[in-house]
């Protein structure tokens, strides 16, 4: 099915399949925004237990989700692989190390003999919280403002950025990004536990950083969105593959794709749904609106940053370096082959959901921890 | 003064050895707990749910740490190799990615239902999640180790002139080629070792303390039987895997026999203690040898009198057998470069007529047979680069080798014991069983030793090395990172350990979910 379509098809199949996993991605990371939490909602030993345990369960997704970005990306995109990687090291290292200290924290945290103490694992996660919300999103941000760069014609990447990646914090749009990207999560994280829990007194307090946090993130999250539509973006010529800057580049691309303006309007809608019917009709189903919301609206963002003769990655140091899906991509045979596996994605989403709604048809409760066999 | 080539092979092997501490006991584990689970549903009997959910407490300490360790693999090559990551990317990235689509989602997804489950979904679908679990876990293995034997032995692929990289032409060969089989069957096949010995080791220590008697004689009766078997595997996919180290990677192979000078009917050091390097060069190369004559020629290439080839013929040729010196292997790769070169220049002028002739010189089978597959030797004048460490690879080659073998008699006695029933009385026994675990790591890790350190420079076998594929950053940040995930993986190593330990000691009675 996939033997006629041209280089160029392919290139933009995975440019959206890169997309989805990166949507994807931003909805699990309810995880992260979550793991934000813990020290706000839980008083005590036990109601930190209990959200721990709730998140505890879910935390692989997330995990497996952003490898899988990754390895994505590496198969599809290689130039940006080794081009943003390397280049901008200090942000993917400090996003590593995010991750590295969350993985083992779940599992040791209640464990006897586990060396640092419950507060040390209890403080990585919200290490983890903070650090890969923020960077993520920052790193991301530069999708659109551009990195600083150059690409010689062996492909071989040099970058000039002074702080090897961590100059991207000092960009207003980046930062705005960033911090959207972590209070979303933590919008999610709220009503998450509001799904999952059944503890009125955390509840309590989870409506009302639900309130905060989804005030904070429309601020931020319109900021960033105004920005966008207005800035300048880095546009190149289909035929020539000139990249050149364009006015409002990113407006134009939501205009000339209706499709991706509906995901977009369709994601936001979602979101405030699943924020409203929380606060307002005391829903406990609002991360069933907001997560999808969340999906669409990251699915509609990284699409404006690819598609349309975009360049997903471009260089303000030297404007012709400017990574796009057609000089950054693997060979078609290559996207052929990995297109035949993205099939097997619905086959994976549709394992997790069923095993998500197996394990959740009970909401988690002070008793169920008591009689677990293994509890975080 | 170390530099950044230096600080960036050392991150990259403490992270890699670091993960492989964790790996090989998630690889053989989730075998034996989905057989254990097996007999509990087969039989409804109680005890075997008791074992099975001991060994899955054990397993679910050690799979943290290993999915933590794992993650900076995957963006090191990005991150601290990114010339590589572009000039392979085409093909490696593939078995990346589909670890993760393929394997990753459903070891995740099932060892949530393995752990949480047990009152929350039937008993078979229960059951059917551990083994989704094993088959999820040693499906990721075969992904990574398609990757890892592409680099040892680059098929399937295609030098495209236009983009500077190798590119894809046959997945399957890059999927099916020999080398990533057989080294596929060899690692799962260690790590079945590892936690056979590593059950039976803590059950041994169960006997001793007259804990968990039945838990422990269970435990050991279905560790021994799967870890004979896995044992007699490991034995013959080792031997597999010399005949192709053989075959594709003569290097190392000298290097692991510390063979200077080739010879034919050459011999099998069984153990030996090399001298220093003035001395090996000088043609005294070992202190001490105990040496099995004409082995190494027959288990390399199947025939006795078989020529095997040592350092020196490489290093400075042997026309005689075909061999060409180093030297002209890095005049030769310069060719291949050199045109690349020229390649570059003439599509940047605009030469059309030029660049059209370059290309299909390079797909030239000539061209490709004899310049191109030296590519590799021109980024560095140097002879020496391209030997690999001989006392590393020599000493982790034998004590890997000697170990296996160990372990195959081990596993033999234990299975005998536990038929005849005197596993109780086997004093001596029970006391030793504790003190293999740490020699099955130790075996575990000497063989990526051998397989990584052996095949120095080189990243790509012959056409990329080392220093053509680090990323270009300042030393400084590469030692930081280096420090950083040394100090942390080392703490959270200290707390695995600890925990594990303190698990172990407590044992399945008080979290076994008997109550």
């Amino acid at each position: 099915m996939f033997e006629s379509l041209s280089h160029l098809a392919l290139q933009h199949y995975w440019w959206i399949i890169i997309s989805v996993l990166g949507g994807a991605l931003a909805f699990l990371m309810f995880v992260q925004g979550g793991q934000t939490l813990i020290r706000y909602l839980g008083k005590n030993e036990t109601e930190r237990s209990l959200l721990v345990n709730s998140l505890g369960r879910k935390w692989e997704f997330t995990f497996t989700t952003l490898v899988t970005f990754g390895g994505a990306f590496f198969a599809s995109f290689p130039l940006f692989y080794a081009t943003s990687f390397g280049g901008a090291y200090w942000v993917w290292i400090l996003i590593l190390f995010a991750f590295i200290i969350q993985a083992v924290s779940y599992e040791f945290r209640s464990k006897a003999g586990n060396f640092l103490g419950r507060r040390t694992y209890e403080t990585f996660l919200h290490i983890n919280g903070l650090m890969a919300t923020v960077l993520i999103g920052t790193a991301v941000g530069t999708f659109f403002t551009g990195s600083e760069f150059s690409i010689n014609e062996m492909n071989q990447v040099t970058w000039e950025g002074q702080a090897r990646g961590l100059e991207a914090a000092l960009n207003v749009q980046n930062l705005a990004l960033g911090l959207s990207v972590l209070f979303l999560s933590r919008v999610l994280g709220a009503l998450y536990f509001l799904n999952n829990l059944d503890e009125a007194t955390i509840l309590t307090r989870a409506k009302r950083h639900l309130l905060i946090n989804s005030i904070l993130f429309l601020a931020v999250f319109v900021f960033f969105l105004i920005r966008l539509m207005l800035m300048d973006g880095f546009a190149f010529h289909p035929d020539t593959g000139e990249v050149f800057i364009e006015k409002s580049k990113y407006l134009h691309n939501y205009l000339e794709m209706p499709v991706v303006l509906t995901l977009l309007v369709a994601g936001i809608l979602g979101v405030l749904l699943g924020i409203g019917s929380t606060l307002l009709k005391n829903s406990t189903r609002g991360i069933w609106f907001a997560g999808p919301g969340t999906f669409l609206v990251v699915l509609s963002l990284f699409l404006v940053a690819g598609l349309n003769d975009t360049s997903f990655y471009p260089s303000t140091h030297d404007l012709q370096s400017s990574l796009t899906i057609v000089n950054a991509s693997s060979s078609r045979f290559t996207l052929k082959v990995m297109s035949y596996v993205s099939l097997l994605i619905p086959v994976v989403i549709a394992y997790m959901a069923y095993s998500w709604w197996s394990m959740d048809r009970r909401k988690i409760t002070r008793e169920e921890l008591q009689t677990e066999d293994h509890v975080y | 003064m170390l530099d950044l080539i230096d600080w960036s092979r050392a991150q990259f092997a403490l992270t890699a050895m670091y993960h492989w501490l964790f790996v090989p006991l998630t690889l053989g584990i989730t075998w034996i707990i989905a057989m254990m689970e097996t007999i509990y549903v087969k039989s409804g009997d109680p005890e075997w749910k008791k074992i099975t959910q001991f060994w899955m407490k054990l397993f679910g300490i050690n799979f943290a740490i290993g999915v933590a360790t794992g993650i900076i693999m995957e963006f090191e090559f990005g991150t601290n190799w990114s010339n590589y990551s572009w000039f392979v990317g085409d093909i490696f990235g593939a078995p990346l990615a589909i670890e993760g689509i393929m394997a990753f989602f459903l070891e995740s997804t099932f060892i949530a239902i393995m752990f949480f489950g047990w009152n929350k979904v039937s008993k078979k679908f229960h059951l059917a999640s551990s083994w989704l679990v094993a088959i999820g876990a040693n499906l990721s293995a075969l992904w990574i180790l398609v990757a890892n034997a592409w680099m040892q032995n680059p098929v399937g692929t295609e030098f495209n002139p236009e983009t500077a990289r190798n590119e894809m032409v046959s997945f399957w060969e890059v999927l099916f080629s020999p080398v990533a089989i057989n080294k596929f069957l060899h690692t799962i096949t260690s790590g079945m070792v590892l936690a056979s010995i590593f059950v039976i080791g803590i059950s041994s220590w169960f006997l001793l303390k007259k804990k968990e008697i039945l838990l422990s004689l269970r435990s050991i009766k279905v560790s021994a039987i799967f870890g004979l078997v896995a044992s007699l595997l490991l034995v013959l996919t080792g031997d597999g895997s010399a005949k192709q180290v053989a075959r594709i990677q003569p290097m190392k192979l000298a290097a692991m026999e510390g063979l200077y000078d080739g010879k034919e009917g050459a011999g099998l050091v069984g153990i030996g203690f090399l001298n220093s390097k003035e001395k090996r060069d000088g043609g005294e190369v070992f202190a001490f040898k105990f040496e099995m004559p004409k082995v190494l020629s027959w288990m390399a290439f199947g025939d006795a009198g078989h020529f095997v080839a040592g350092i020196n013929d490489f290093s400075k040729g042997n026309p005689d057998r075909g061999i060409l010196s180093t030297g002209e292997k890095i005049e030769r790769g310069k060719v291949a470069r050199q045109l690349l070169t020229d390649y570059k220049n003439a599509s940047a002028s605009g030469n059309l007529a030029k660049t059209d002739s370059i290309r299909r010189i390079f797909d030239e089978p000539a061209f490709r047979d004899n310049y191109f597959r030296y590519f590799g030797y021109g980024f560095d004048d140097d002879l020496n680069y391209y030997i690999p460490n001989v006392p590393l690879t020599f000493y982790s080659f034998h004590i890997m080798v000697i170990l296996g073998f160990g372990f195959v008699l081990f596993f033999a006695f234990f299975l005998l014991f536990s038929f005849k029933e005197t596993l109780p009385e086997r004093r001596f026994w029970l006391k030793l069983a504790p003190w293999i675990i740490p020699l099955a790591y130790v075996a575990s890790e000497s063989g990526w030793i051998v397989a990584e350190l052996g095949r120095q420079p080189w990243t790509i076998q012959d056409l990329l090395p080392t220093v053509a594929a680090v990323t270009r950053i300042d030393a400084t940040s590469v030692m930081v990172t280096f420090i950083l995930f040394a100090v942390t993986f080392t703490i959270l190593a200290i707390a695995e350990i600890s925990i594990m330990l303190k698990a172990i000691k407590k044992g399945p009675v008080n979290h076994g979910g008997t109550k």
